[in-house]
């Protein structure tokens, strides 16, 4: 099948819609189709052969924050050539509220086209009043995906209608294999944590407490901690002083930095206190064969089967993450165990297997339909 | 001695006459600085609906018009034009009371960020050749600039006016006797508010 994909944002900077739009483009050019897609990019910009720079994008204030969008008419003749060459089967945008390429696809195209959602938006007065400008084109779509329930209940509520709910894949091949980071694990053994450090629910706080044990009962035990923090200072300030020189902060990491954080621990510990709605940061864990302990929310009981590919302890407990932690840096041959266990249970989550059910979407928007063409209203354009 | 206390009594007079004279002119300083911010008040209110108008009147892109109308959306007062006024600004100046809760972008920053999106698309590459000849475009187009340059004057005549009571306010004597009563200083009110680019490298000084 020949697939055109639109992506709304810079490809040159890295942002979750664009690791998406490459993920579920890779999985399928590898199952033998024809994928092209769009994106806004600097002209310098290094482009994999599948994607076609629609020109740069303009910085712009965008619902209070500046975004790197493409509009106006010139990107609406480099969209329409860009359908016009690529004669596809289907045509799928990436965030059509936003104004910018995918939005100007819809515009511009008529045939098969299916949309995927990747945002929960609180700000519901802006959808209500820009609608009527996006409504022709976003009256278009013949199938609607869904990346979460809350991006799900965002399009039900403001715009309407319904959508499939898809999450998102994880790249499972990526972090399969990486150096691990100088000097790591090292002798004393190391725990490992990714992710915000200052939003309480990724329970940061909590892996802090049980490090308090944990560290005070192992001379050599490092930890390593990667993300964002606003200040982190602060959040070296909660670890105890004589504990203090074997917390590592790497602060916020690359996609490939990230794989060899996950390569350079023994345990990966997701403290999540709640509001994960899958928890891809401990699938990508899993995905690198880290052995994983993590809360018992219903995200990671699911995604670690119950416990059989991951130790859960109980929410916010520090005293209970301590021991399932303890207890996995004493047994290697449980490690050994957990790590097959999550390789295999992972698999399930792979871009493959999304890109399956994504293209499921594709097979039924495509029936008894035509080719996606150029509308005569878009040919009217400049 | 009766001479003496004459002249007592005649450098009070005066001296109360100087003080009536300075209050009075705080007083009609205070007065001006209503009228201006009135003034700027409706020119920014002119330019929001200008700019709505041309992002809903189907000339433009449809992300164009989609950058527009969020951007003429940023600066609708909180709960709407009958509700609890205009935006603050984030001085704190030139508007109403506003819930604490609220999530609205202060005035000064919404404003600003109507006036790049519309500098980012009247910034394009061929902008308004690509519009001529289209019924009605060049009229709304000029009619969005004039209303442009007017915000830009009557931001620039509030800011005199808040300079020129704000330095009257300042005077030792003012200061002393507390002349501006329990009239707060008036706030100057900072945007960014040309349609044209400065420099070149930085196609909207963001």
């Amino acid at each position: 099948m020949k697939i055109g994909i639109t992506c709304p944002y810079s490809w040159d900077v890295p942002g979750g819609v664009q690791s998406h739009i490459r993920d579920l483009a890779e999985a399928l050019i590898d199952v033998g189709h024809e994928v092209s897609v769009i994106s806004p990019a600097d002209d310098d910009t290094p482009l994999p052969p599948y994607v076609t720079g629609a020109g740069r994008a303009v910085p712009v204030p965008y619902n209070g924050s500046v975004a790197r969008l493409s509009f106006g008419f010139l990107s609406v003749s480099r969209v329409r050539r860009w359908i016009k060459e690529g004669g596809f089967d289907v045509l799928h945008v990436h965030e059509p509220e936003i104004p910018s390429l995918s939005l100007l696809a819809c515009w511009v195209a008529s045939g098969p086209i299916v949309a995927t959602f990747h945002t929960a938006i609180p700000r519901s007065r802006v959808l209500l009043v820009t609608y009527p400008v996006v409504r022709t084109g976003l009256e278009k779509i013949n199938g609607r995906i869904a990346v979460s329930e809350a991006a799900r209940n965002t399009l039900v509520e403001h715009i309407g209608g319904d959508a499939v709910v898809i999450p998102n894949g994880v790249a499972t091949s990526r972090f399969r294999k990486a150096e691990p980071l100088p000097g790591w694990p090292g002798p004393g053994g190391a725990i490992g944590f990714l992710g915000r450090m200052d939003e309480p629910r990724k329970g940061l706080s909590v892996l802090l407490k049980a490090f308090e044990t944990l560290g005070s009962e192992r001379p050599g035990l490092r930890l390593l901690i990667a993300g964002r923090a606003s200040d982190p200072e602060e959040v070296l300030e909660r670890v105890p002083l004589e504990l203090r020189d074997r917390v590592v902060l790497l602060g916020q990491i690359n996609d490939e930095e990230k794989v060899r954080a996950l390569h350079s621990v023994d345990v990966f510990c997701s403290p999540n206190t709640g509001g994960e709605s899958f928890g891809i940061v401990t699938a990508e864990a899993m995905a690198a064969g880290v052995p994983i302990v993590a809360s018992d929310i219903d995200a990671f009981r699911q995604v670690l089967r119950g416990g059989e590919a991951g130790e859960l302890f109980v929410t916010g407990d520090p005293d209970d993450l301590a021991r399932a932690a303890g207890r996995l840096l004493d047994d290697p041959g449980r490690r050994a165990a957990l790590s097959a266990a999550a390789l295999a249970a992972v698999a399930d989550y792979d871009w493959s297997v999304v890109a399956r059910s994504v293209y499921s979407v594709y097979e039924t928007v495509v029936l008894g339909s035509t080719q996606v063409a150029v509308t005569a209203s878009g040919d009217e354009f400049p | 001695m009766i001479i003496d206390l004459i002249i007592v009594i005649a450098a009070a007079l005066l001296m109360g006459v100087y003080v009536s004279w300075r209050a009075g002119r705080i007083d009609r300083l205070h007065v001006r600085v209503d009228m201006a911010r009135a003034a700027l008040d409706v020119t920014l209110l002119r330019r929001s609906s200008v700019a709505l108008e041309l992002a809903t009147s189907g000339l433009l892109d449809p992300a164009t018009s989609l950058l527009l109308a969020a951007a003429v959306h940023g600066t609708r007062p909180p709960g709407g034009y009958g509700g609890a006024g205009s935006p603050p600004m984030s001085g704190g100046g030139l508007g109403g009371v506003v819930p604490p809760e609220t999530t609205q972008r202060p005035r000064d920053l919404a404003e600003s960020d109507l006036t790049r999106a519309l500098r980012a698309a009247f910034s394009q590459p061929d902008f308004r050749a690509s519009l001529s000849g289209k019924e009605g475009a060049d009229e709304l187009l000029a009619e969005v600039e004039a209303a442009a340059h007017q915000v830009f004057l009557a931001r620039k005549f509030y800011n005199d006016v808040v300079a020129a009571t704000r330095e009257a306010r300042r005077r030792p004597l003012a200061r002393v006797l507390r002349l501006p009563g329990r009239a707060a200083a008036p706030e100057f009110f900072e945007m960014d508010d040309s349609l044209v680019a400065e420099a070149s490298g930085a196609p909207l000084g963001l």
